[in-house]
């Protein structure tokens, strides 16, 4: 869907073009504060932008252009993406390394309905992520696009469905924390 | 003085005197012990892992697996019947097939067209004849001698084997009856549904992973999200079984839930007061009679599992000494219900490379590869649970891995 596919009534199409670009600016700090939280190894942080009932999964673009439903982290409802998060701080372990976010290209892609009642907004962004171990170069763990529906509670922005599709054929080594 | 590099090399690669309790470190540095495990074990009379039948449904579909280093290209063909041959031109040597699945009426090589039924045969050769009464193949040629190199093949309930070794041991012979039992008990001939692919690259020797599903003793220690949640621990009723000449490997033990046991009490990292938010996560429906949980290695190519009610293919790829494509492949069954799928796929965050156990295999295989590469002379202990090779009814051993470069040293003539 292109942005001139917006669709329905709702804020964006009744004021043309400055809602929209508001709308793309909320969204892209929203993926930089995201991807910044990560970055800065705060990953508890991540749950408090989802809804209860929403869909997290890092998923191969092998297995997506498939339809097929097995994720590499597949988190249905909030309580897996808490879950994956006591786990990997209470019981993973793992070489320490630190990961570096790259965010570009956030776009809204849709909207149905009006967000201010309730509506769901459809965007998409490019990510990169590079992984440094203490004593060698950094080499890129992972490429690929975030497939994001949103919903506005409470004035905030959250995440119903947040799908992190790589690129990647293959995951060198491992995926430690959520993308 | 006067000591060749060659000699200096031999001298390097006798195995220590206390035998199979000791693994030396060259076994997984080594190029020349890499390039015999590979004509010996992948390219030999074995049989390997190489796709499950749901993959290829229809008349036509292919798909691309492994066989050691070399790529293979797994077909159904018109009678429906599987067949698997090696991506590799007759006449050149490129690649035939150039992408990971499909679904075709024949192959066509790229480079000079050359056209091949999907089961091999060589049908067509552009400009056989010539042009214009110049050129062409010489009148002799003979395209029933240049088809792609094919494979036997083997299906058991679903899972497709195939194996380099024109003539050798059938598969149920290769593994046999104890393996052949717990292949069937998975593979029945109920139809397979298809859920999935993780594919990582782990930087460490492709025997690093036979070893670890060879190890209950680790998955205790190392894995505390298995420990904290019950699904696995030292405690647990289990049986360690060597099979064939010590090659594969049986794991069986109960899933016994989340209890508090005194062995787990002992363990450093043991957090019993946590808790899950989503109890589906660690609570299995029950699904075998047998109430068993397994881990099967058909030695070279691949694991299987069934853990919580996650189903899957390991296959072990070997890239070079120093790094292996793990490939998982996960199913379930086409006449399930939606909700034991869903089970499945929650499941399967134990597995691939962000599983909370499998994560730390990757992770600590990756170490112990550091700590290989500079120390040929030394070697690995395998002492845990004794010196000898026997089955053992418990967690506490490493019998599995020692049974393993028994038949190691004795295939490979180390």
């Amino acid at each position: 869907m292109s942005t001139g596919a917006i669709e329905a009534a709702g804020v964006v199409r009744a004021s043309s073009g400055d809602a929209l670009r508001a709308l793309t600016l909320e969204l892209r700090e929203l993926y930089d504060e995201i991807a910044e939280l990560l970055d800065d190894d705060q990953v508890e942080r991540l749950p408090s932008y989802f809804t209860d009932d929403c869909m997290y999964q890092v998923v191969s673009k092998e297995n997506h252009d498939q339809g097929l439903p097995q994720a590499t982290i597949y988190c249905d409802g909030i309580g897996m993406l808490r879950d994956r998060v006591v786990a990997l701080r209470e019981t993973q372990v793992y070489e320490p390394r630190a990961w570096r976010h790259f965010v570009s290209g956030v776009r809204v892609v849709g909207v149905q309905g009006d967000p201010a009642a309730g509506g769901e907004i459809r965007a998409r962004g490019n990510f990169l992520v590079t992984e440094a171990m203490s004593d060698a170069e950094p080499t890129m763990l992972l490429v690929g696009r975030y497939l994001d529906r949103l919903v506005r509670r409470d004035g905030r922005l959250l995440f119903r469905e947040r799908l992190v599709v790589y690129d990647n054929y293959r995951v060198v080594r491992s995926l430690i924390v959520p993308v | 003085m006067g000591k060749s590099l060659q000699s200096e090399t031999d001298a390097a690669r006798l195995w220590p005197a206390e035998g199979w309790t000791r693994v030396p470190y060259w076994v997984y540095t080594d190029p020349a012990v890499y390039a015999r495990e590979l004509e010996t074990f992948f390219y030999g009379p074995s049989w390997n892992y190489v796709a499950l039948d749901c993959e290829i449904p229809e008349p036509g579909c292919y798909k691309r697996s492994w066989i050691g280093e070399r790529q293979v290209v797994v077909v159904r063909a018109k009678d429906g019947g599987i067949h698997v041959w090696e991506n590799r031109c007759a006449h050149r040597g490129a690649r035939v097939c150039w992408q990971n699945k499909g679904k075709v009426d024949s192959f066509t090589c790229p480079y000079h067209q050359w056209n091949f039924n999907l089961d091999g045969r060589l049908q067509g050769v552009p400009l056989k004849r010539g042009v214009l009464g110049k050129g062409g193949m010489p009148p002799d040629f003979d395209n029933a001698q240049h088809g792609l190199r094919k494979l036997r093949v083997h299906v058991e309930g679903g899972s497709i084997w195939a194996s380099f070794a024109p003539e050798g041991p059938g598969f149920a012979e290769y593994v046999g009856p104890e393996m052949h039992g717990y292949i069937r008990r998975l593979f029945s001939g109920r139809p397979l549904k298809l859920l999935g692919y993780s594919r990582q690259l782990i930087p460490a020797n492709w025997k690093m992973y036979i070893e670890n599903l060879k190890d209950p003793y680790h998955a205790t220690l190392l894995h505390a999200f298995l420990i904290t949640f019950g699904l696995w621990r030292a405690d647990t009723k289990s049986e360690s079984t060597p099979v064939g000449r010590g090659e594969h490997g049986i794991m069986v033990s109960a899933n016994v839930g989340k209890t508090t046991a005194e062995s787990a009490a002992e363990m450093a990292r043991n957090k019993s007061r946590l808790v899950l938010e989503d109890k589906d996560t660690v609570t299995p429906r029950r699904e075998f009679d047998d109430g068993k949980v397994v881990g099967l290695t058909v030695f070279p190519s691949v694991v299987m599992h069934q853990q919580a009610n996650t189903l899957g293919m390991r296959h072990i790829i070997p890239k070079g000494t120093g790094a292996f494509e793990l490939s998982w492949t996960y199913y379930g069954f086409a006449d399930e219900d939606p909700e034991l799928t869903r089970l499945r796929v929650r499941h399967a965050n134990l597995y691939g490379p962000a599983g909370y156990v499998a994560m730390e295999d990757g992770e600590v295989m990756a170490e112990a590869q550091f700590g290989a590469a500079e120390y040929a002379h030394r070697a690995a202990v395998l002492e845990m649970g004794g010196k000898d090779v026997a089955p053992q009814d418990h967690m506490v051993t490493e019998v599995l891995i020692r049974a393993f470069y028994k038949y190691y040293r004795e295939a490979m003539g180390l």
